[in-house]
């Protein structure tokens, strides 16, 4: 590891930490924008599915990864933001006007709900968003004239600079808007992790007593990362809706929430990182599982396909990952990236965590 | 009359909503932690049965059936915590909490892929049978359920402050600390409150089955419903819990007679939602503050 | 004009009287020392001033301001910083960032200039960074600035905390326990801080205190408590030989 001088304060207040740091970044995002034009259509479509999930995670990881509160049904804001942005869209509003209505309606319902919500804390927290997640479930096929009911409704094609964007019949144009989006998400939210609001977050997610005596007005904090957690989530919920087309209330059910938070976990929270790994997870295990079926069969394995067993395979890498490396993916990363920065000096145990005793919540 | 049966039969659910609930409870005391796969493995606990009763299939004797599949789904809960949650043993409430949400997925999968995903019924020997008590018809199974469920109350009841163990499990759900310093076995009293709560989950399985019919994924809407009913009675108390249970039970049928079916289904999670927002605690337990 | 007066306040828990008519008053530039047996609610009086916990009966009054009209987070802008017992720091970040957090009450910007990092946010955080840098060379905590808190000494937290209080730039400064858990040497070098912080920064500082070597080495006054209730108050050891003191230490021993 090569050391680096800093000069001025700004080295640490930049976004990026170095030269090397932003040509990395620089690299990546020239991946992406070069990627349609090597792979075929299928796997374009796959990619802005990973890049919609990554949104949702964002959203998921500032409220459970950087405010430590848990929620178990953030599909329910994707709910929102899917059926405010259609129903706008099919009252003849243009694309960007209703993103912008459907974010803000997702972020403005999660300020509005997390004034009661926030209170509790740990459990009664991650149960209290379950309830809602559920509730969201039947709320959708109550108000009809917003969600169109049971049937639900269709995404119309996006009209934007003088293009017609449909997931399908474009499905290039479709990936680089999803990449316009999550750039411009992930660029805001590393910007609020460098500032004062970013570390009050952090400061409410490790002790909020702590933060309290230093200033931080704990409630208005938790409502803030509520509603920006919900708002990301609501934008994710919008692009969600053209991803796959057509949604109804079967879309958000509780599960999505579930596999929401497990996608976070998955990819290690704490770190923005975390949401992209997490995502690349969700949409590559199908895949994965399918293509490793089929490779089966080829040398004349049958395996008859279980329903649910995606699912079941993620719950597993979740169960070794939480005893193993309770810090996802992104810890395994960052665990490889030290091996090769210090080889050959690295030693085991250097992540090892100091082991924190059981927190009670109980009075003495 | 309607109305009265309408209870009864609110009463018996209400019983098996109590006995998982329970379950929650007992876990919670103990790790201060939640089993999001309590449901799963009621669920479990009830296909064990059906494998090991229905005529085609293991056909065995009632009482033994039952008792292989409270027994095995012990040992299961057992090892579970021994082998596995025990090494989360001090981390954060949530990573508990995702163990067990990822562990219901495992055993859903499991189920499923064993015993296929349609519902099954169990065969007992009062299947279908009324009892009439002045005009009014009960199905037996009702009765046997609430029968079962105050039988186990009873028990756990006088565990609890009658034995050895049953007093070390109160000890250490108070304050691990202290309780290891007495010489308690801390961690083996945990494995055996898994162990505890899965053979609950077990009989609570089993008189879910003989009432209806199970399917492998009933295991997260009932286990959310239960999760309801000990929320509602607050997360630390046992007679809370099946008092949860039962007002849930209770609420359901008449909740579906009377109100719009969606609002209807609903309703258990809604009032969950106000009693959280409303008394965080509990309905039926006592308000502690956390100390700085 | 004294910049503290605690004023007869009282404190209940649920019927039990945790504190029953403390009184005292801290001049500015002093060092004034809180100490009492396990239980006397010395603690408990720190939560009070901030703002945690709320009087039963009294006031609280600090710089001529009513100090019960302020919320909890608003206490350390009116110029009261404090440490904890058991250390409340942020785990999961850098001492770096913990300092940053530090300074949360003097922070200017809103969220939505946050998210955008706006050149105002930039102009904020290099000044927050400079007052930040000025507390880690006071305290010599440059080798840990990068370090997580997670990984750190029991001792350098305690300095940690302490930094985190100071770069708010506080008047007061309470002081829960500071030598708690520390060796003899830490607790020596504890007393230079705590000395440095009077003399070189004229902090006023309010501590809790144990360590009876410490107590009467730094402070200027003692107020001795016992069951909730003011004992003596006066130089360190006057308070120190005080027949009720030691009583109340002692406990019980009547002949």
């Amino acid at each position: 590891m090569k050391p680096r001088f800093k000069t001025s304060y700004d080295a640490d207040i930049d976004r990026f930490q170095g030269h090397w740091h932003r040509v990395q970044y620089l690299l990546l995002i020239a991946l992406a924008l070069a990627a349609p034009w090597v792979l075929g259509s299928y796997y374009v479509g796959e990619l802005s599915s990973v890049l919609v999930w990554s949104l949702a995670g964002m959203g998921v990881m500032l409220l459970v990864g950087h405010t430590g509160q848990v929620s178990l049904g953030h599909a329910a804001f994707m709910a929102i933001g899917a059926f405010t942005h259609l129903a706008l869209m099919l009252r003849g509003w243009p694309f960007l006007p209703a993103l912008l209505a459907a974010t803000l309606s997702s972020g403005i319902s999660g300020a509005l709900l997390a004034l009661p919500i926030l209170r509790l804390s740990g459990i009664y927290l991650a149960i209290a968003t379950l309830a809602l997640g559920v509730l969201v479930e039947d709320l959708a096929i109550v108000a009809e004239p917003i969600t169109g009911g049971v049937r639900g409704l269709a995404a119309p094609p996006i009209e934007l600079l003088g293009m017609t964007i449909d997931r399908h019949g474009t499905p290039i144009a479709f990936y680089y808007l999803c990449l316009a989006v999550v750039v411009l998400v992930t660029l805001a939210y590393a910007n609020i992790l460098r500032s004062p609001t970013g570390r009050a977050f952090i400061a409410v997610r490790d002790s909020e007593i702590s933060a309290r005596a230093l200033g931080v007005n704990v409630t208005r904090t938790k409502t803030l990362a509520f509603a920006l957690s919900c708002a990301i989530t609501g934008l994710a919920g919008a692009l969600y809706a053209h991803l796959i087309q057509a949604v109804n209330f079967e879309s958000f059910l509780v599960i999505i929430s579930i596999a929401m938070l497990l996608q976070v976990i998955v990819g290690g929270l704490g770190a923005i990182h975390g949401a992209f790994f997490g995502a690349v997870v969700i949409v590559a295990l199908p895949q994965g599982i399918a293509i490793s079926r089929d490779l089966l069969a080829d040398v004349g394995i049958r395996v008859v396909a279980y329903p649910g067993l995606d699912m079941a395979v993620f719950a597993v890498i979740i169960i070794v990952l939480m005893v193993l490396e309770p810090r996802g993916l992104y810890g395994v990363w960052l665990r490889v990236r030290t091996w090769f920065q210090l080889f050959p000096l690295y030693r085991k145990g250097m992540f090892r965590r100091a082991r924190s005793y059981l927190k009670t919540e109980r009075l003495k | 009359m309607d109305t009265l049966q309408l209870l009864i039969s609110g009463i018996a659910n209400g019983c098996i909503y109590g006995l998982i609930a329970l379950g929650f409870v007992l876990i919670y005391k103990a790790s201060e932690s939640v089993n999001f796969a309590q449901g799963d493995m009621m669920i479990l606990g009830a296909f064990l049965a059906i494998a090991l009763l229905n005529t085609d299939q293991a056909d065995l004797p009632f009482l033994l059936g039952l008792a292989i599949a409270g027994l095995s789904l012990g040992v299961f809960a057992y090892l579970l915590d021994a082998l596995l949650l025990r090494r989360v043993f001090g981390q954060p409430q949530l990573t508990m909490v995702i163990l067990t949400i990822a562990l219901g997925f495992v055993l859903r999968f499991v189920i499923g892929a064993i015993w296929g995903h349609d519902p099954v019924g169990l065969d007992s020997p009062v299947v279908g049978q009324r009892l009439s008590i002045g005009g009014l018809t009960v199905p037996v199974i009702d009765a046997v359920i609430i029968g079962t469920t105050v039988f186990l109350v009873a028990v756990l009841w006088l565990f609890f402050a009658r034995t050895r163990l049953g007093l070390a499990m109160q000890a250490s759900s108070q304050n691990q600390m202290a309780a290891y310093y007495m010489g308690i076995p801390v961690k083996r009293v945990v494995s055996l409150v898994w162990a505890m709560s899965g053979v609950m989950a077990a009989i609570a399985g089993v008189l879910f089955a003989a009432k209806g019919a199970v399917e492998p994924s009933a295991g997260l809407v009932f286990g959310i419903k239960a999760f309801a009913a000990a929320v509602i009675g607050g997360m630390g108390s046992l007679p809370g819990a099946l008092a949860g249970g039962l007002l849930i039970g209770i609420m359901e049928p008449f909740a579906g007679r009377h109100l719009p079916s969606h609002i209807a289904q609903v309703s258990p999670y809604a009032l969950m939602l106000l009693v959280l927002i409303l008394r965080p605690s509990g309905l039926f337990a006592q308000v502690r503050a956390k100390k700085v | 004009m004294s910049l503290l007066e605690v004023n007869n306040v009282s404190l209940s828990f649920g019927g039990i009287r945790a504190i029953d008519g403390v009184s005292f008053d801290v001049n500015p530039g002093e060092v004034f020392t809180i100490v009492g047996p396990n239980g006397a609610g010395k603690s408990s009086l720190f939560n009070l001033i901030s703002r945690f916990y709320e009087p039963a009966a009294g006031s609280i009054r600090f710089d001529g301001q009513d100090l019960l009209a302020c919320k909890p987070h608003e206490v350390i802008d009116s110029g009261i910083a404090r440490t904890f017992q058991n250390i409340e720091l942020f785990d999961h970040a850098t001492v770096l960032d913990n300092l940053l957090i530090g300074r949360h009450s003097r922070r200017r910007t809103y969220w939505f200039e946050d998210l955008l990092f706006l050149p105002r946010v930039r102009r904020e955080e290099q000044e927050h960074r400079r007052a930040v840098e000025e507390v880690i060379d006071f305290l010599e905590l440059a080798a840990y600035r990068d370090r997580m808190i997670q990984g750190l000494p029991y001792g350098v937290r305690k300095v940690v905390e302490i930094a985190q209080a100071l770069v708010s730039r506080p008047k007061l400064l309470l002081l829960d326990e500071p030598a708690a858990g520390l060796s003899v040497e830490e607790t020596e070098n504890m007393a230079w801080w705590i000395e440095d912080m009077q003399k070189d920064l004229g902090l006023t500082i309010v501590m809790v205190e144990h360590d009876m070597g410490l107590v009467s080495r730094v402070s200027d006054r003692v107020l001795a408590i016992a069951e909730g209730r003011p004992l003596v108050e006066g130089a360190p050891g006057e308070v120190q030989a005080h027949p009720e003191v030691i009583r109340a230490w002692l406990g019980g021993v009547d002949e």
